[in-house]
């Protein structure tokens, strides 16, 4: 079977002022030292249309804190790519706003913890609420479509109707309700993070209304979040399917994560072709298609569905990356997750959060 | 949203065609995805530019496809307008 990659996910740094104890950057970010060159980019792009990529995500990281962002858009449309920025929006100028549209920006893509700033501010780790709220009204006078990006955990989870009015005030044009996915930052967080499922409920609720009633003018992407759900989430759509991913120093990831799992080994674009690396490279074919699959993945009719959930889960609360997702509720280690769940159920304070540091010192408007 | 035979449908801003080789047909991008388009799709998305009216976009179809009549075309435009309006990707002027 021949597959293509339909989505490039470039994380040109790991730098970012903002410290969410979700971030999805390994813990260990500060280990992978090194970014491509801007060269190197723009070869990376060039080397992933070739292979069928129609969509690209600037991320990072901030990926603002390249100076190069410019120059990276405007290569990224010249070759006819999608291009979405995502961002925290902290350290972004209306100059520099106005350079990337004319570069050929498409979209942005515009983080906020919550509704307001005190709250915002201390998931962020970082007073950025109002730098926030003026980049998104610039993105739109400016004539750019912007997305709104919420990342939903016990904190929060009960002010999504207020979420979507703060949208709709923002003339949002997609908005993302993203519940927590508990790798990295998340994981390390994830008592402080995991609602319960009464919480959930409401908020499926109160998004499905939304979405009926505002459909054709927001559209409202719900990420629902696979600890309450009996199976697991299509991991990016399956393992080397439909996406690449590449971090900072220039490895190539079938995921954000995937070299957190220890042991497997994944090549660079400094030393050999992304078509190469895409089609041919161990660690792209590791679990990739269904001949990997354990029991009860393998002989189940969901696997085609699912494709066994997440590697990184897998290996993160289990020790191996080729178990069938605990998320699922078939796999044997389903009782990790229940064990969580059941206590997100109990009352009391949580511990105080571990940010995600070391601090990058950023200054404002002035990366 | 609806159209009317006056109505001037235009693409929405976060919305781009792009033709794809390995596919030999258009994809309609917009954030985070894509819709390959047959044929006719592309032909009518491409004449979304806010300066043709529907009625108008029935005529230069009529013109492309003189085996078709007229009425079917009519109905599969305004189907598929309001098909990719729900989505959000087109707006009207007029």
């Amino acid at each position: 079977m021949e597959y293509r990659p339909y989505t490039l996910i470039a994380e040109l740094t790991y730098r970012c002022p903002l410290r969410c104890p979700y971030c999805y950057n390994p813990v260990e970010y500060t280990r992978h030292a090194g970014e491509l060159t801007t060269e190197e980019w723009l070869r990376v792009f060039e080397e992933g249309e070739a292979l069928g990529v129609v969509q690209l995500h600037l991320t990072g990281g901030e990926p603002l804190a390249r100076t190069d962002l410019e120059a990276l858009v405007q290569g990224a449309r010249r070759l006819g790519l999608y291009t979405n920025l995502i961002t925290s929006g902290v350290p972004l100028t209306r100059d520099r706003l106005r350079a990337l549209r004319d570069a050929g920006l498409d979209n942005v893509q515009l983080s906020v913890q919550d509704v307001e700033e005190e709250r915002s501010d201390r998931i962020a780790g970082y007073r950025a609420f109002r730098a926030k709220m003026e980049v998104a009204q610039w993105v739109k006078a400016d004539g750019l479509p912007l997305t709104l990006n919420v990342v939903l955990h016990r904190s929060n989870l009960d002010r999504v109707e207020e979420v979507v009015v703060l949208a709709e005030r923002l003339r949002v044009d997609r908005l993302e309700l993203a519940n927590t996915q508990y790798h990295g930052w998340a994981l390390k967080n994830r008592d402080q993070l995991l609602p319960t499922q009464a919480q959930l409920e409401r908020a499926w609720d109160v998004a499905e209304a939304a979405r009926a009633r505002l459909a054709g003018r927001m559209e409202i992407a719900y990420v629902t979040p696979d600890y309450y759900s009996q199976w697991p989430k299509a991991c990016m759509e399956g393992w080397g399917r439909r996406f690449i991913n590449i971090i900072p120093e220039g490895l190539v990831l079938p995921c954000h994560a995937a070299h957190t799992i220890t042991g497997l080994r994944f090549e660079n674009v400094r030393d050999l072709p992304l078509d190469e690396i895409w089609h041919h490279s161990e660690s792209f074919n590791l679990f990739r298609g269904e001949s990997w699959m354990p029991e009860p993945c393998r002989s189940c009719p969901r696997r085609s569905i699912d494709f066994g959930g997440c590697r990184c889960q897998a290996f993160h609360l289990t020790g191996n990356a080729a178990a069938t997702d605990p998320a699922c509720s078939l796999s044997p280690d389903h009782h990790l997750i229940e064990a969580a769940r059941a206590r997100a159920g109990e009352p009391g304070d949580r511990p105080a959060f571990t940010y995600r540091g070391p601090i990058h010192p950023v200054h404002p408007r002035g990366l | 949203m609806t159209f009317s035979p006056a109505s001037r449908p235009k693409l929405a801003s976060k919305a781009r065609l792009r033709w794809d080789k390995r596919e030999a047909k258009y994809f309609l991008l917009y954030p985070e995805r894509g819709l390959l388009l047959n044929t006719t799709g592309a032909d009518i998305l491409q004449l979304c530019t806010g300066e043709h009216t529907v009625a108008g976009i029935v005529g230069q179809l009529a013109a492309k496809y003189p085996t078709q009549a007229r009425e079917e075309i009519e109905r599969e435009v305004m189907a598929f307008l309001a098909q990719i309006a729900s989505r959000g990707l087109l707006e009207v002027e007029g």
